[in-house]
């Protein structure tokens, strides 16, 4: 018997409602209005009273209107079919929903339980299995979907039956299973709560491969790796949303999900238009084939909003458990805080720093703390790779929101408003931003067999080289071009030529855009051998001139397809100016 | 039909408020109260609270309150055109009523998957916008612009130049001069057959403001929607707009959250510029917005959460050594213009625009240079010269070109001022374009 109850207030999206019997934290429940069923989650209790959030309009709702709790907390669906859909943040198919406009109370379903999948068991009967084991696999998209025991099973069950290799609808029983008197039937479909994490894994080492983005201030300054998490905070206009298009575009993942949390609808329209037309680079597939969206955008429900990064990293969860590689890229949190922040101004609760809830580091930590390479059961590895965008209000990297993300993840990819102003992008600031995993000893091994042998150093060596030319422009503005001395002037090249060669890239270019990792090293290679040399000048501004002219020359390189003829008349051409500066004909 | 109910014993009243008992309302329904327009903001139990629009003064707890059953409403029809209109979307010009489709305000916005990409780029003659910042149809974006400057009249001029079906001006706490000046200017430019105006004075409550912005857009998604037109919505000023929802907040004894602001402001902005849209029918809605700043401090809460929700934000800027108002290449930004430009216009479009804004930037730091006392190299000298001219003959407001002749005129400074090497820009386009 569901337990009903009755509203007896409203305050915006904030219902109070009495009810008659128990409620649960988190529960949902529907409210019938005109027709349309309403839904809501209920988010505090206070004596008979549940406070619920709804997630659609609460215009014209009346108190007095009943409202039936449904016992369950907010879930997901889970199966096949999921890759390439749009979702909003409660995970409504948005294709299946009829109409120009989304009408209150609009619903839809995530999967079809009709569609059809052809099924290989992997398991016979009478064999041992636990929650989250590879019962059989159907093809999705070429991605081998694993149809997995259900994950709420407590120890170990017994295959009673499963049925042979073929093809079958979602909802139609592939396998019996019996634990003592109990018994489960599996089907393709399961259900799990967004806000619970799906822990069905042995073992969660720390990363230790390099998560290739082709995006070189990235990988050729601060790697991410699989399994990692970091973000990306920047003020509006620092270019956050065309790096995270990139990052998702082409980084080395068998799964991406892109959680638009309260972001532009025009912006998630260029995912959706241009993901079915890309071709996905590893794979030579299209790259909405292992793309899913979540497309909670700024005018949905702020209930909705703070459920959709919960619906992303669930779904997220779900494709780890069959051993993929999974990148999720949230834009935006702050969007996510912020609507944790409405809901408790609504709630009355006593604000915290910049009236965010007292326990937003709490919150963030926890969802970061999903992510993460794991080890499965049966011995195969699953990774989650999570990069938010963090927008802090006026660029300013001290708010709450910023500095509990940087608590909760290990690379930090600050934006500099003054490198967007010269349009330097990506704006990623060179000295700020950070890649703890560069310190790891695990990632160091796999970096000098998988990468180079140097890699590691030649990173180092760059940030120092940065630093200094950063520290040198410094002087010179204080003292004037003709008041330090020459080297200052060289320093300051060096950095403006590491910058213009390697961090600065053009999304928008079709060859720059996306840098393999051996020419990345091979640009590296190249820019530091011309930082080594103790080139001879003159005057400061023969220095600004043979540089201008080298990055010039390096640029061009850039756009020059790799391994071609034109490429390599370029490169040596390169090498040719740099060695005739350090040996003058003359000497 | 159920007779409306009326109740005469209001228990509590705010400056912009008030509570009373009563039964079977709806939430954000509509009521007058003592014959002022107000809106259920919160119920508990039979204890419902409205926000009255005109403001409580003068009304007395005995005022009879009448629950109209319905949230607020415009009629839409041809007959918009050409007319102005109060926050009620009752005529203030004199004309008839409206005879048009009665339809809720603030209305359900579209599927992001029936949404198209903006694809139809807009031209003002402004180079700060055709060639730095373009335009798009679908798009919104605002103007933040200090006090001071003339954000109405560029807004007006972009208006105007930008070939739309419809204007439609939303003003809010508008000066009842720049609202004459837009009536005025519209007259003049005989182009009211194409305009409905939305107009909130300085003269009339605050708090009618709250309703501009929706009755402008419910206006602009029926010429957009019904007719497939390019609809045109100018908002200004939206930080009054905000400041009209701080004032509701703060009656209503929420906790305030960043700047005073309420905690939904996000929210709030956003489901009135996410309105802005590309119909897959043809027709479009393109915001363009004003929100005035204090001294130009963009972390305020209300330019702040605007950045976020808008496709850029254009500032304007008076360039000192020109003498011009310009649109600041550095700070503004149109986040669409990537879907446009070297596709709608030339092929050298990003690249020369980037390539002139960097080479401005080296100019204004060659500027702190010489403020300091620093002699300066013969690359700053030019770079100088550049910018001067750049701002003069591009960049300033009251310069109308095309954009292929931006590009050109940008390219002679180009060759007049810098080498190849300098610019950094493609070969391919050097050798066509530049000449030495």
């Amino acid at each position: 018997m569901k337990t009903r109850g009755v509203i007896k207030g409203i305050i915006a999206n904030l219902l109070l409602v009495e009810a008659e019997n128990a409620v649960g934290q988190n529960e949902i429940c529907m409210i019938e209005h005109q027709g349309t069923e309403l839904m809501g989650e209920v988010i505090k209790i206070a004596g008979k009273t549940a406070y619920v959030q709804v997630f659609d309009s609460t215009r014209g709702l009346r108190v007095g209107t009943e409202v039936v709790f449904t016992g369950s907390l907010l879930e997901v669906t889970l199966g096949p079919g999921m890759l390439s859909k749009n979702y909003d943040g409660l995970q409504n198919d948005l294709a299946e929903i009829d109409g120009l406009f989304l009408d209150r109370g609009a619903r839809s379903r995530a999967l079809d339980p009709k569609a059809e999948w052809h099924f290989h068991p992997a398991v016979k009967a009478e064999e041992k299995v636990i929650a989250g084991s590879w019962l059989g696999h159907v093809d999705e998209h070429g991605i081998q979907h694993q149809i997995m025991a259900p994950f709420d099973l407590e120890g170990e069950w017994i295959i009673e039956s499963v049925v042979e290799a073929g093809t079958y609808q979602a909802d139609s029983v592939l396998a019996r299973l019996r634990k003592g008197d109990e018994q489960r039937e599996v089907n393709m479909i399961q259900r799990w709560p967004v806000k619970l994490a799906l822990h069905r894994f042995k073992d969660k080492p720390r990363p230790s491969r390099l998560l290739e983005t082709g995006v070189r201030t990235i990988d050729s300054l601060n790697p991410m790796l699989e399994g990692g998490v970091g973000f990306i905070p920047g003020p509006f206009g620092s270019g956050k949303t065309v790096l995270q298009h990139a990052i998702s575009k082409q980084a080395e993942a068998d799964i991406v999900i892109v959680a638009a949390c309260g972001e532009r609808a025009n912006e998630v329209v260029e995912i959706f238009k241009e993901f079915p037309e890309l071709d996905d680079p590893h794979t030579g597939k299209k790259l909405m084939d292992r793309t899913i969206i979540i497309a909670n955008t700024s005018n949905m429900p702020v209930a909705a909003r703070e459920a959709s990064v919960y619906t992303a990293m669930t779904l997220g969860e779900y494709y780890r458990q069959m051993g993929l590689r999974v990148l999720l890229l949230a834009d935006s949190t702050s969007r996510w805080a912020q609507a944790l922040r409405e809901m408790s101004n609504r709630l009355e609760d006593l604000p915290g720093p910049d009236a965010f809830p007292m326990d937003l580091t709490a919150i963030i930590s926890n969802f970061y703390a999903r992510a993460g390479r794991v080890e499965l059961h049966n011995g195969s590895y699953g990774s989650i790779t999570f990069i938010g965008t963090v927008s802090p209000a006026g660029g300013n990297l001290k708010e709450p929101v910023t500095e509990s993300t940087k608590k909760a993840t290990r690379c930090f990819y600050a934006l500099a408003q003054r490198r967007a102003d010269s349009k330097r992008y990506p704006a990623i600031d060179p000295i700020l931003s950070y890649s703890k995993y560069l310190e790891y000893p695990e990632f160091q091994a796999y970096a000098a067999e998988h990468i180079s042998n140097h890699y590691v150093d030649a990173i180092q060596e760059m940030k120092n080289l940065l630093q200094r030319g950063g520290e040198s422009n410094d002087q010179i503005n204080i003292l004037g071009d003709d008041g330090v001395p020459l080297a200052y002037h060289v320093h300051f090249w060096r950095a403006e030529l590491i910058d213009f060669v390697i961090l600065q890239q053009d999304a928008f270019d079709q060859i720059d855009a996306m840098t393999p990792m051996a020419r990345q090293m091979e640009m590296l290679d190249l820019v530091l051998d011309i930082c080594r040399r103790d080139l001879p000048f003159e005057h400061f501004e023969e220095v600004s001139s043979f540089f201008k002219g080298l990055i010039n020359d390096c640029k061009q390189l850039n756009y020059t397809a790799y391994q071609t003829e034109d490429y390599a008349t370029r490169k040596a051409a390169i090498e040719t100016i740099v060695r005739e500066r350090a040996e003058p004909v003359n000497a | 039909m159920e007779l409306p109910k009326h109740y005469t014993a209001i228990k509590n009243m705010t400056k912009a408020t008030c509570t009373l008992e009563a039964e079977g309302v709806g939430n954000e329904e509509l009521a007058l109260v003592g014959g002022r327009l107000a809106q259920v903001v919160k119920i508990i139990d039979r204890e419902v609270t409205l926000q009255v629009f005109g403001g409580t003064e003068g009304l007395f707890t005995d005022a009879e309150t009448v629950f109209l059953g319905k949230a607020p409403t415009l009629h839409v029809g041809d007959d918009l055109i050409g007319r102005f209109f109060n926050g009620y979307g009752a005529p203030i010009d004199g004309g008839p009523e409206l005879m048009g489709k009665e339809t809720e305000i603030g209305g359900p916005t579209v599927n992001p998957v029936r949404r198209k990409q903006p694809f139809q780029l807009i031209a003002t003659g402004i180079a700060g916008i055709d060639l730095n910042n373009t335009l798009v149809a679908g798009q919104k974006i605002p103007f933040f612009a200090n006090s001071d400057q003339p954000y109405n009249e560029v807004m007006a001029t972009v208006a105007l130049r930008a070939e739309a079906d419809k204007i439609i001006l939303g003003g809010m706490g508008l000066t009842n001069d720049d609202y004459l000046y837009f009536k005025q200017l519209f007259e003049e430019e005989g182009v009211l057959d194409k305009i409905v105006g939305f107009v909130n004075t300085t003269d009339n409550p605050p708090l009618e403001r709250l309703l501009v912005p929706d009755m402008a857009l419910t206006a602009a998604e029926y010429f957009s929607i019904q007719k497939n037109e390019n609809v045109l919505v100018l908002l200004t000023d939206m930080t009054l707009y905000a400041d009209a929802l701080s004032i509701v907040s703060n009656r209503m004894d929420q906790i305030p959250s960043k700047d005073s602001m309420p905690g939904s402001l996000y929210s709030d902005l956003a489901r009135i510029y996410e309105k802005a849209a590309q119909f897959p029918e043809g027709g479009s809605i393109t915001i363009i917005a004003v929100t005035t700043l204090s001294e130009g401090d963009i972390t305020h809460a209300i330019p702040d959460n605007t950045g976020y929700i808008t496709e850029g934000q254009l500032f304007l800027r008076k360039d000192a050594e020109v003498g011009r108002v310009i649109v600041d290449p550095f700070r503004s930004l149109s986040r669409l213009k990537q879907l446009v430009i070297g596709k709608q216009t030339r092929e050298d479009h990003p690249q020369v625009m980037n390539a002139a804004v960097r080479l401005y930037a080296d100019a204004a730091n060659a500027r702190t240079k010489l403020e300091n006392g620093f002699d300066l190299t013969d690359y700053d000298k030019r770079a100088l010269d550049f910018a001067k001219e750049y701002a003069r003959t591009i960049l300033s407001i009251d310069v109308q070109l095309d954009t292929h002749s931006m590009l050109e005129q940008t390219w002679t400074l180009f060759s007049k001022y810098f080498s190849v090497e300098e610019l950094g820009i493609k070969a391919t386009f050097t050798d066509q374009y530049y000449t030495d």
